[in-house]
């Protein structure tokens, strides 16, 4: 690369407007960390709106007969929350620790491809922003976030709202693909010197992981969004029982996708868990080996447990039972992480700092969420539960209580290392303790309810029903739940305003991330470093002089002395997004001028996007600031 | 970027490279080859389950021709073969040559999307078409998303053409040429299995 530049010096000066104008450095963005606080910023935005629709339904389902919004609108708002919370809320937010930390992790200096890594999040962020603008276009996609045909079928859904979620998905899903790619060829081929797979952090393996689940389970994805879409705007038949198709081909595909994601949603947040556990307990990861070994085996088995999601379609006993064996078997290797979480503990120095009490807590809620697992996992007795809230209080369990306490456990342990202060241990105890009860009055009750008869996704439901008590519960503590984000939100914005300005390493922590300064400068490590065991900085903290040492034979680019070389900021991935965005509406409304336009931009996009080499830049190495590390040397 | 992956002993700094390390491009053109693969035996699949749905419309019997599909496969089998002898020379630095072989392919790759149009048009006209029966949504979606990765593998050969001219490609085309030539062997074999499980066992099955 270094070659290159000598070659077109012209080219130089022109990214310095990239790096000057505040709004061009973001658009033109492909460094990893600020990729990543793109990720977490969007990824919480969609998370609030994910998080009023779930507000505005438990207040339509809090008394009998509610009035606050009609059957249709309610049909859009459960619909939208999940497909938002799924797809556009917690898997970016996961995919932004992934670009914020794992590059640290493993010693690198960005990911393999930075171009497409922006472009990953454009992609993500044009579909996200495509499916929620069917919101003022004449309404939002209402089958489900499952969308079974037929019910998403043009007959039962005539608007355009299925339209919205099959090509926001299809355009946010390509995303996620390019990211699985990424992220997989960063961690076999990026890795410092040293850095063998077996010295890998957790978080790191379990991203290895989610990456070949991400890679294997969305194409299903994208096929049958493919099928319905051409079903719904080109009349083709695959779904539609009156010409021959069969609607279980859109059941399976979409849950052979399904299912795999379910794992892509908790892996990265089990990484998380075992990241905090040992450094607030002090000690190394217990079982680092069958940890591994779990992680592998939960990503195999998830694509062999499809057809526990269909139960009640009429598979018979036998098929049934094979998906049931298989389901149950994922207890085990999970099983295997909780326990192995409990011995890292046992005997430990535990700080209960606030990322340790999400770790805390989300031992105890993703446990509950996994015994109602296995208790969904028995065929028989599914046939009871299918459909009620026991299931919503499940994967609210799996997903809040596991997902979404890992991402707060992440926050709370990352955020000097992304931003450079600390976030507030008086507000995050606040925040902790109010989401952790709002959380469990909320859905705790689910089950109870679900136990009793009620059905998931009904707009109301009678006064002699008998679901009135618990009901009023679980909106209570959406209040509850509600001022612990809140606290969060608060937390937030005044940390990163005058929040304590952060150490290096100010957890005593035992991972590379903590090596360097906080925030991490744009080339992360000024020299690569060289990688002696796992735990590698805990390691020279304990046995060398605390700093990492450099790893021989790594700098070899032309250019001016203390300097890194490093991608250049480009805009064309946007502009590869921009255009998916164009075809995408004229695909929607039929308008073959804007999809001409579409495909004409995009042509040029791609064309540039592989023919024009990144010729790269030269970074100066900011100085060291002269910092005692906390181990003596 | 690419930092040789290798290995340090627990206690020393010395360093011992364990493996020829894979350019960045080529392994992940693999990896997305790979979900490629998934996403075209999603397609198959799909094709299986319906392609004896033809909504008492034309069957594949009726449909599939085979002489001329033999020869719109035997089309884009060769050129594979010429990419790879493109690339050979290339390899042997002999940049002219590479370029006369890749714009056979081209022509090879244009060949076979014509037999394609001829095809579906004829389709069409006796009456199979993407809403006639579940067949002819699995047929059309099937092989017209073969047809787009060829279409689009044609467009990545002619920018290679165009990128050839580069000063660049002199350090980066054999890599370039290599990433390409992956992607359009792929295609070609994702062609074999749809000539086999389409056209063959719909002339017999």
């Amino acid at each position: 690369m270094a070659a290159t530049t000598e070659r077109i010096p012209h080219v130089i000066p022109r990214s310095d407007a990239y790096h000057e104008n505040k709004l061009l450095s973001w658009l033109s963005v492909v460094d990893h960390k600020r990729i990543a606080q793109l990720y977490l910023m969007a990824g919480l935005l969609f998370f609030l709106t994910g998080g009023i629709e779930a507000f505005i339904m438990r207040l339509q389902l809090a008394h009998p007969n509610g009035h606050v919004v009609s059957a249709v609108l309610f049909n859009q708002l459960f619909t939208m929350h999940g497909t938002t919370m799924i797809f556009l809320a917690i898997m970016p937010m996961l995919i932004g620790f992934v670009n914020a930390v794992l590059p640290l992790q493993i010693g690198a200096r960005d990911v393999a491809y930075p171009r497409l890594n922006a472009l990953s999040f454009w992609l993500f962020l044009a579909g996200g922003l495509l499916l929620n603008s069917s919101w003022f276009l004449g309404g939002a996609p209402n089958a489900g976030w499952f969308n079974y045909v037929p019910i998403s079928n043009p007959p039962y859904s005539p608007g355009l709202g299925v339209d919205f979620y099959d090509i926001g998905l299809q355009i946010a899903g390509i995303g996620t693909l390019m990211t699985g790619i990424n992220f997989l060829v960063t961690l076999v081929n990026l890795r410092a010197p040293g850095m063998r797979l077996m010295r890998l952090p957790m978080f790191a393996w379990t991203v290895l992981v989610t990456m070949v689940l991400i890679l294997f389970a969305f194409p299903p994805l994208t096929v049958t969004l493919f099928l319905q879409t051409f079903e719904r705007l080109f009349g083709a038949q695959f779904f539609s029982v009156a010409a021959g198709g069969n609607p279980l081909l859109w059941s399976n595909m979409f849950w052979i996708f399904g299912h795999p994601e379910v794992y892509i949603l908790i892996l990265p947040a089990f990484g998380i868990i075992s990241e905090v556990v040992p450094v607030f307990s002090r000690k190394p990861l217990f079982g680092y080996t069958s940890m591994v070994l779990a992680t592998l085996a939960i990503g195999f088995l998830s694509f062999m447990v499809w057809v526990h999601h269909m139960f009640t379609l009429g598979y018979g006993p036998f098929v049934n039972s094979i998906f049931a064996l298989t389901s149950m078997m994922i207890a085990i290797p999970t099983g295997v992480k909780v326990f192995n979480w409990l011995a890292t503990m046992w005997g430990g120095q535990i700080r209960f700092t606030t990322s340790m009490l999400w770790a805390i807590g989300f031992l105890f809620c993703f446990v509950l969420g996994g015994m109602s697992g296995v208790m969904l996992a028995i065929a028989p007795a599914d046939l009871q539960y299918n459909n009620s809230y026991f299931v919503v209080a499940h994967f609210h369990y799996v997903l809040i209580g596991g997902t979404l306490f890992a991402l707060f456990a992440g926050i709370y342990y990352w955020f000097p290392k992304m931003t450079g202060r600390m976030l507030s241990e008086r507000l995050g105890k606040w925040n902790f303790w109010l989401t952790l009860i709002g959380f469990n009055i909320t859905f705790f009750p689910m089950h109870f309810l679900g136990l009793m008869g009620m059905p998931r996704r009904i707009y109301t439901y009678a006064p002699g029903n008998g679901f009135t008590f618990w009901n009023e519960v679980s909106t209570f503590g959406v209040f509850i739940l509600a001022a612990g984000i809140l606290f969060f939100l608060v937390n937030l914005v005044t940390s990163l305003q005058r929040g304590e300005k952060a150490a290096n390493d100010p957890w005593d922590a035992r991972s590379l991330e903590w090596s360097i300064s906080s925030p991490a400068p744009p080339y992360n490590f000024a020299k690569i470093p060289l990688v002696r065991g796992a735990d590698p900085f805990w390691l020279e903290k304990m046995h060398g002089n605390g700093h990492m040492l450099p790893a021989p034979g790594q700098e070899h680019h032309h250019g001016p002395p203390n300097t890194v070389h490093m991608p250049r900021p480009t805009m064309i991935p946007l502009i590869i997004a921009v255009a998916l965005l164009i075809l995408g509406y004229g695909f929607i409304y039929h308008a073959l001028v804007v999809e001409i336009v579409g495909f004409m931009v995009l042509a040029v996009g791609l064309h540039r996007s592989m023919f024009t080499p990144d010729p790269g830049e030269y970074v100066p190495i900011e100085e060291e600031p002269a910092e005692e590390v906390g181990a003596d040397g | 970027m690419a930092n040789p992956a290798v290995t340090a002993s627990q206690t020393g700094p010395e360093v011992v490279a364990a493996l020829e390390p894979v350019d960045n491009a080529v392994l992940g053109l693999w990896i997305w080859l790979s979900a490629e693969a998934v996403f075209f035996a999603s397609l198959i699949g799909t094709y299986l389950l319906m392609r004896t749905h033809t909504n008492h419309g034309l069957t594949p019997k009726q449909v599939f021709d085979l002489p001329v599909t033999l020869v719109g496969t035997l089309t884009l089998l060769a050129s594979s073969m010429t990419f790879a002898i493109g690339y050979a020379q290339l390899r042997a630095g002999r940049l002219a040559r590479f370029r006369s072989w890749l714009i056979v392919t081209v022509i090879l790759g244009l060949g076979f999307l014509s037999f394609q149009a001829f095809e579906f048009t004829g389709d069409y006209k006796r009456g199979l078409t993407l809403s006639s029966s579940p067949f002819g949504s699995a047929f059309f979606t099937l092989t017209g998303f073969h047809g787009m990765h060829v279409a689009f593998g044609v467009f990545w050969l002619l920018s290679l053409l165009v990128y050839s001219f580069r000063p660049a490609f002199k350090t980066e085309g054999v890599t370039k040429a290599q990433v390409a030539g992956l992607y359009w062997h792929f295609v070609d074999v994702v062609w074999v299995v749809i000539f086999s499980v389409v056209y063959l066992l719909g002339k017999v099955g």
